[in-house]
């Protein structure tokens, strides 16, 4: 990776922390489109709570801050670190995968 | 956008969920020659803003507020292959990690939100980018027709799961009305906050752009050539 990328990606998870911690707090917290399509007109009537609403995450909140707005954001940056790591990680270990199998096949072609 | 435990019934929830497997296997598999461009710091990067992006629920009628769903976005981005599997990344952490999205709903939100907009959306931005003028503006027309588009189609998909898997409490054709109805709004966000990300890394670094295609070939495209 070139040092322009690197940059580029550094910068855009900046923008990414930014708004995971500095503007979520002002997000609307109304139920989304299908949320609210689900309650009006009782699609999941019987519907047991979230296996896991008891994590120390659940529902975008950070257990043991009391601060609504730090508590969200506290939440957003972990999973912006959680997601980048896992996702990078995933494309970065596939992309070894698929060497090693490219020069395997390169190798018994020779 | 994520649907909850209890929605859809078991059978047509572990259905959902082998084909969301198979779904992200192909995808594994096709995103060889995307990931060939050494894209992982890039993919990475794609999921993060996604999963904060989604956090940003934005007002759309009385009641009711949307979220960027993503996955034309990261298509655009990084191809519709290591797209889905970035929105996927970012259900599987929300669904773990936030208990946003059922557990036993992982594979419907797989394919409603990672697959469908990503795959099936690329599919449109790619018609929609030959029918448009091979330019920046016409680029970003076609990134926000099928930035909406994608949204539209999540909802039907989501009604069609509801009716093969869902409780009856409703009839299909008011399920249908409303989730299109208030995806169309939603849409609407989806299409301005994807044509103005686009816009801004066609900005700073255009050869980062998986969908600019001859607008990547035109600019110096050092990366392609460097990576």
């Amino acid at each position: 990776m070139s040092r322009r990328t690197l940059v580029f990606v550094l910068c855009g998870l900046l923008v990414a922390v930014g708004l995971a911690f500095g503007v979520s707090r002002f997000a609307s917290s109304q139920p989304d489109g299908l949320e609210k399509v689900v309650t009006d007109q009782a699609l999941d009537a019987g519907a047991a709570p979230h296996a896991l609403a008891d994590g120390p995450l659940a529902d975008y909140s950070t257990k043991g801050i009391g601060d609504p707005g730090t508590s969200t954001g506290v939440a957003g940056v972990v999973g912006v670190a959680v997601v980048f790591t896992m996702c990078g990680g995933l494309v970065w270990a596939r992309r070894r995968v698929g060497r090693r199998r490219f020069a395997a096949v390169a190798e018994a072609e020779a | 956008m994520h649907v909850p435990d209890g929605v859809v019934d078991a059978p047509t929830s572990l259905a959902a969920g082998v084909a969301a497997v198979g779904a992200v296997a192909l995808s594994l598999r096709a995103a060889r020659a995307e990931a060939l461009e050494a894209r992982a710091p890039l993919t990475g990067l794609v999921a993060a803003f996604v999963f904060a992006a989604q956090m940003l629920n934005f007002p759309v009628a009385s009641g009711t507020s949307g979220h960027l769903l993503g996955g034309l976005l990261a298509a655009v981005l990084v191809g519709p292959w290591l797209g889905s599997l970035a929105v996927t990344t970012v259900l599987v952490v929300q669904a773990l990690l936030f208990a946003d999205g059922g557990i036993s709903a992982l594979g419907v939100n797989v394919l409603n939100m990672a697959i469908v907009p990503a795959v099936l959306g690329y599919g449109l931005f790619w018609v929609a980018r030959r029918l448009l003028p091979g330019t920046r503006r016409g680029l970003l027309a076609a990134t926000a027709l099928a930035a909406f588009a994608s949204v539209v189609l999540a909802s039907v998909a989501f009604t069609l799961e509801y009716a093969v898997g869902g409780n009856h409490a409703a009839p299909i054709g008011t399920v249908l009305t409303a989730m299109v109805g208030v995806h169309v709004l939603i849409g609407l966000g989806e299409a301005a906050i994807t044509a103005l990300t686009v816009g801004a890394v066609l900005s700073a670094r255009p050869d980062l752009v998986h969908g600019a295609g001859e607008l990547r070939r035109r600019a110096s495209g050092h990366e392609a050539v460097a990576a």
